[in-house]
Parts: C-alpha cells; sequence; structure tokens
C-alpha cells in the first residue's frame, strides 16, 4: 500500500500500463503541455498533472498532445482502437462531451453493435468532471445521466483513489469502450492505494463504503464522500445506514441496491446530476420494479436541482447535494409512517 | 500509367461488380423487400477501385453512407454484403449494421458510416496508429483513408481531423470525392472556396493532387503518387480530389427534381467511368470487347447469385437483438 492523491493513482496508473502494452496511448488537449512553445514539451505536463513525465517516457508517437478539438480527438480514439491499439483519452473537461458526442455515442459505442461483433473498440475516455470549483456552467457538470444511458459503454466514476487505480487498470485492460468520469474535486484526496501493478475492480460490483440496518444510500463519485460524513453524523444518533457505492453505473450492481434496501426497506439516492432522467431515478424505478414491498418510506432522491451550474460560490452551494442535505434525506424517510 | 492485362481485367471487374451491385439494388428496393435507407454509389466507381486497388489489408479505409463502392473495392464478400442489406443473419453485420454500416475490420475496412463527416477523425485515430506501428521492412508506412464527400468537406469534424493529421503528421489520406451534390444541394452553393474541396486541404498545409474521377487511370496514376508521397515516414498526410458523378439520387426514393432537363442521360452518356475505361483500353487494344462482355455477365451472374442467397438466407430471430452490445457485461 502507497499513500497517493487520487490524480496520482491515475498518472502511475495510465503510466504503469504504457509500460506493460505498448498498445497503449495516451491523447488529448495539452498532456504534453507546452509543445509549440518556448516552454517546450512537458512545460505543464497535463493540466490535471496525469500526464506528466509520459512525453519524457514514451515519446510523440505514444503520447499525443492534440489541437482543442474534442472531435478529432474522440474520432481518433475510436479509430486508434479499430486498429488494434488501446487509447486512453482526455477529454479536459467532461462537458467538453457537447462538442465529441457523436465520436462516441454514434460512433464508439456502437461500432461493435453496427459491425455484427467483428470489431474491438478498447477505447478509454477519461473525462474529469463535476462541480465544486465556481467553474460555472459549462465546467462543472456531472454528466453520468449522458453516458450511462448509452448501450456499448460502461461508465466508471472512481471515490477513492484505490478505485481511481483500480477501475482506471480494469478499463484500460477492458475490449469495450469505457469512459471514465474523473471527479475534479477529488483530484487532491489521498487514500492508500495497492501496490499490487495488476490491481483491477471489476466493473458492475458496488462497494459497500458504510453499513447499517436503517437506510440504504446510494451515492457515486464525489457524492459517496458527502454520503459517508452523513452516514457518520446520523450515527451519532444511533441511525445506522448502508453507503453503496456505485463504483460503476453501467454495469450497474442492481444486486448490492436491492439487498441492502431488503434489509433497510429506506433508500436515499445521491447524484450530482440534475433530477430528470439520471442515475437518480433509474435507481428509483428498478427499486420500485424489483423491491416494492420491501419498501416503507417513500424514496428520497438528493440530486442537483433542474438547473444549470451557477457560478456564485453561495449559488453553487445551493446548487450541489451535501452532506447535510443526505443527512435530511435519511432522517425524512425514517419519519415516514 | 501502362497497368498489364491481369490488373486492368481486375480493375474492370471491380468496377462492373460495384455498378452492378447498385444497379441491382436501384430495381429490388422498388420492391419494397429491402427495408431502411440505401444510397447508392453508381457513376462513382472509378474512384473507389482506382484508390483500393493500390491497397493492402493492413492499410485501412473509412467509408460513408454512400459506401457500397468502397466496401467491395476493399474487398468485402459480395454475398456478406448483400445479406446484410438483406437484413440477414448470415450477412456481413448480422443484419446489425444494413447498408450503411457495412465493415470487415479484417480487411482494413472501418465501416462505411451514417453520419455525414464522421469518418476523418476515426481515419486520422487509425493512420496514428500506422505511425506508432512504424514503417514496414521497404521502409513504407501503412496508410488510413477517410472517404469524403463534397457535403462531409463542410463538417467541422473533417476540418479538426485535417488539422490533426497535419500537426500529428500522420499518415492519412483525406479523398474527397466531389458529385457535386450534398443531399439534394449543389456544390455551387455550399462548398465556399468556388466548388474547389482540395485549397481546405491546402489550407492545413497539406499537399493536395485533384483529377478527374470519371477516368480510371487518372485516379489510378494520382493515388500512385499521393500513396508514394504518404507512404515516406515524416511526410504527414495528403488530400486529393475527385471530381466526379452520382447517377441516382441522394438516397433511393429521391426524386431528383433538383437535376436539370437530360442531365442524367447527358452523364450516362459523357461521364460514365466503366464506358470510358472500355474505350480506353479497347481503343488501345489491351482488352477486348469479348474479354469485357465476359467479365460483365460474371458480374451480373454474381449479383444474381448474391441477389437469390440473400432471398433465402437465415433472418435474425428477435433474442438477436441483445448480441454484441459488449464483449462483457
Amino acid at each position: 500500500m502507497a499513500k497517493l492523491m487520487y490524480r496520482d493513482a491515475i498518472r502511475n496508473t495510465i503510466f504503469q500500463e504504457m509500460q506493460r502494452d505498448e498498445r497503449v496511448v495516451v491523447l488529448g488537449e495539452d498532456v504534453v503541455g507546452g509543445m509549440g512553445t518556448a516552454g517546450g514539451p512537458e512545460a505543464i505536463g497535463g493540466i490535471w498533472s496525469t500526464s506528466t513525465g509520459f512525453y519524457d517516457a514514451f515519446g510523440p508517437e505514444r503520447v499525443i498532445d492534440t489541437p482543442i478539438s474534442e472531435s478529432a480527438i474522440m474520432g481518433a480514439a475510436g479509430g486508434l482502437a479499430l486498429a488494434g491499439k488501446r487509447p486512453v483519452a482526455e477529454i479536459m473537461f467532461a462537458d467538453f462531451i457537447g462538442v465529441c458526442m457523436d465520436q462516441l455515442w454514434n460512433q464508439i459505442a456502437k461500432f461493435r453493435y453496427m459491425f455484427g461483433g467483428k470489431s474491438v473498440c478498447p477505447a478509454v475516455i477519461r473525462m474529469p468532471c463535476g462541480a465544486g470549483y465556481n467553474a460555472a456552467a459549462q465546467h462543472s457538470q456531472m454528466i453520468s445521466q449522458f453516458v450511462t444511458n448509452m448501450p456499448g459503454i460502461k461508465v466508471a466514476m472512481p471515490a477513492t483513489p484505490a478505485d481511481a487505480c483500480g477501475l482506471l487498470r480494469q478499463a484500460i485492460r477492458d475490449d469495450d469502450p469505457v469512459v471514465f468520469l474523473e471527479h475534479k474535486f477529488l483530484y487532491a484526496m489521498s487514500g492508500e492505494v495497492p501496490d499490487d501493478p495488476d490491481f483491477c475492480v471489476p466493473f458492475g460490483h458496488a462497494r459497500l463504503a458504510r453499513a447499517g440496518e436503517d437506510v440504504t444510500i446510494v451515492a457515486s463519485g464525489m457524492m459517496v464522500g458527502y454520503a459517508e460524513t452523513a452516514a457518520d453524523d446520523l450515527a451519532q444518533d444511533g441511525i445506522g445506514c448502508d453507503v453503496i457505492d456505485l463504483r460503476t453505473t453501467s454495469p450497474l450492481d442492481e444486486e448490492a441496491i436491492l439487498d441492502s434496501v431488503e434489509v433497510t426497506g429506506r433508500l436515499v439516492i445521491v447524484d450530482e446530476a440534475p433530477p430528470r432522467c439520471s442515475l437518480a431515478t433509474d435507481i428509483s424505478a428498478l427499486v420500485a420494479n424489483k423491491a416494492f414491498a420491501s419498501l416503507k418510506a417513500p424514496i428520497e432522491m438528493v440530486t442537483a436541482p433542474h438547473t444549470p451550474v451557477p457560478f456564485a460560490r453561495e449559488l453553487e452551494g445551493a446548487y450541489l447535494p451535501s452532506p447535510v442535505k443526505v443527512a435530511a434525506a435519511v432522517r425524512k424517510t425514517l419519519e415516514y409512517r | 500509367m501502362q497497368l498489364n492485362r491481369e490488373a486492368l481485367t481486375r480493375a474492370y471487374r471491380q468496377m462492373k461488380l460495384i455498378r452492378e451491385f447498385e444497379e441491382r439494388l436501384h430495381e429490388e428496393i422498388q420492391t419494397g423487400e429491402i427495408a431502411g435507407f440505401t444510397h447508392l454509389y453508381c457513376g462513382q466507381e472509378a474512384v473507389a477501385v482506382g484508390v483500393c486497388e493500390h491497397l493492402t489489408p493492413r492499410d485501412k479505409i473509412v467509408s460513408t453512407h454512400r459506401g457500397h463502392g468502397h466496401c467491395l473495392a476493399k474487398g468485402c464478400d459480395v454475398n456478406g454484403m448483400m445479406k446484410e442489406i438483406w437484413g440477414s443473419q448470415d450477412g456481413l453485420c448480422n443484419g446489425k449494421g444494413g447498408s450503411m454500416h457495412i465493415a470487415d475490420i479484417d480487411k482494413g475496412m472501418l465501416g462505411a458510416n451514417g453520419i455525414v463527416g464522421a469518418g476523418a477523425p476515426i481515419a486520422v485515430g487509425a493512420a496514428l496508429s500506422n505511425k506508432i506501428d512504424g514503417p514496414d521492412d521497404d521502409g513504407k508506412l501503412a496508410i488510413s483513408i477517410a472517404f469524403s464527400g463534397d457535403g462531409a468537406c463542410n463538417q467541422g469534424t473533417t476540418f479538426e481531423a485535417m488539422n490533426l493529421a497535419a500537426v500529428t503528421k500522420a499518415p492519412a489520406i483525406f479523398v474527397f470525392e466531389n458529385n457535386h451534390y450534398s443531399e439534394h444541394t449543389g456544390d455551387a452553393y455550399a462548398v465556399g472556396t468556388s466548388k474547389d474541396i482540395a485549397s481546405r486541404a491546402e489550407a492545413f498545409g497539406m499537399k493536395v493532387w485533384r483529377a478527374d474521377g470519371t477516368d480510371f487511370f487518372a485516379v489510378y496514376d494520382c493515388m500512385r503518387e499521393v500513396l508514394d508521397y504518404v507512404r515516406t515516414p515524416g511526410n504527414g498526410p495528403a488530400a486529393v480530389e475527385f471530381d466526379t458523378e452520382r447517377f441516382f439520387g441522394h438516397f433511393e426514393g429521391d426524386p431528383q427534381r433538383y437535376r436539370g432537363e437530360g442531365e442524367l442521360d447527358r452523364l450516362r452518356a459523357t461521364r460514365d467511368c466503366i464506358k470510358k475505361f472500355r474505350e480506353s483500353v479497347t481503343g488501345a487494344k489491351l482488352l477486348s470487347d469479348e474479354d469485357l462482355d465476359k467479365i460483365d455477365a460474371e458480374a451480373l451472374d454474381a449479383i444474381e447469385t448474391a441477389v437469390q442467397e440473400s432471398r433465402k438466407a437465415p433472418r435474425p430471430q428477435p433474442e438477436n437483438v441483445l448480441d454484441n452490445v459488449y464483449i462483457s457485461y
């Protein structure tokens, strides 16, 4: 075990996979940083520090610094993958998915199906996402609802440095295309990460982050920490919560959610995205359909409101879920008679 | 460029196979037996064949919605393609793709594409893969080709792809087939650079070529130069614009009210690449009318067989809807 920041777990995992498998290549805007400047290559080393040192170690063929051209990045990742490489592409902010949606949704996601199973497209699309930085409406969004909706795409949302490592390694070695949603606010989070160079976290297996028998809280990404904080506060009052960290939203570990709800009968879903047609509504529908008899109270959803992400600190705080909002939702389900 | 008898025969056979494939589909679609949208390549055969006759399976191509010609020219199986268009489980894509999504990765055919302009970035990705793999023993790179039309040349994706290829020196070739119609709109209106597509590629710093796309020999000779240039490590991408013609509508069922009086008859009479090929090789006594008639008959037979096989080929079952979304899930 080594104590690492989330961003370093990501950087080190890609680096190790590039050493292990020469088919792994990296591409994206400023993944080298400084190309064509007086400062030269690696003057920046990636704006998230998730590709520092790659250019010097692996050279320009495998560390492809691209112009600001998201469609070309996404499409090139698809073409590289169809041609036998294992690209790890970075879309600098997940919000920019709007620029290149076609290449993900109509191309990468669908190749295998459209071609009757005769193609393999092992592309990893890393998308730093989420709010909390006062970065306003076009640099803060949670996009899990879009990509989870895409047949053919797997979606990972690590909540800890260990999972950032294990899920990313799994994503790179996986033969299906994966969207990897890194929460920007978690980059500086520290945690123990296994040293094993083959440490993978399999997809579709949720993590029980807290155990309790009164209420089930389902969360992903940065929302897991909020749920844990809420659960720890509630425990002071003798309220026990299961906190289920989904880890991947596609595939979804339905069993972990249903098993927990069968015990607790009460469900709170925490989702950073706006509330319509989202993970929160998706999981609500799942539980209403498959665990209806277990429910003792209406399902509570703690989500962003149906608004864009606002800029001002006070407004962004009001926009985002919080441990306080999660705890209030838990108490509300418990008060239901 | 003097081609030997075998090469000429092969080129003519390929062009004729595409022509008959498309002419037959034009007939069959009217009966309602074939579902969906179909865009025919008739009239442009010299481009697909003149380009692909130079390629090896290591070279990749990415095609368009009007992709049957590129698929056949790159070696996709004619029966598998016809069955796919018929929606059979035995089709090249198990009936999942249809006319607009035919692919054969092993042959280097990375897919026709239903989204106009979507192919170019994918082709650049494949070219970057070729660049990583480096040159073969003969010092030459495998290359990747993006086929685009005068419609796709207006998409931002095409510009992004050209720029990315230029700055990364990817061995990509942008083949623009200007058939003068993007759907139902003329290039005189929609292509802002005075109908000149190649000059756009030039603006991205690329070396460009232009040739008559209805003249197989012009296409073939031009592509030899283009390929020699792009296969050379360090040169990066290039582009070529072929002036060609579309003998049918944008899609089957298109009323083509945008055509001028007698336009289609004139094009068939004066701009038919197959007719021109015949005149050229018989005039030079390289192949006889007898030789060519034999190939014509073989092509018709091959298409007849493909259609008959497609009619009786197994249909997909409802449970097949779930196949091949993921490799594992």
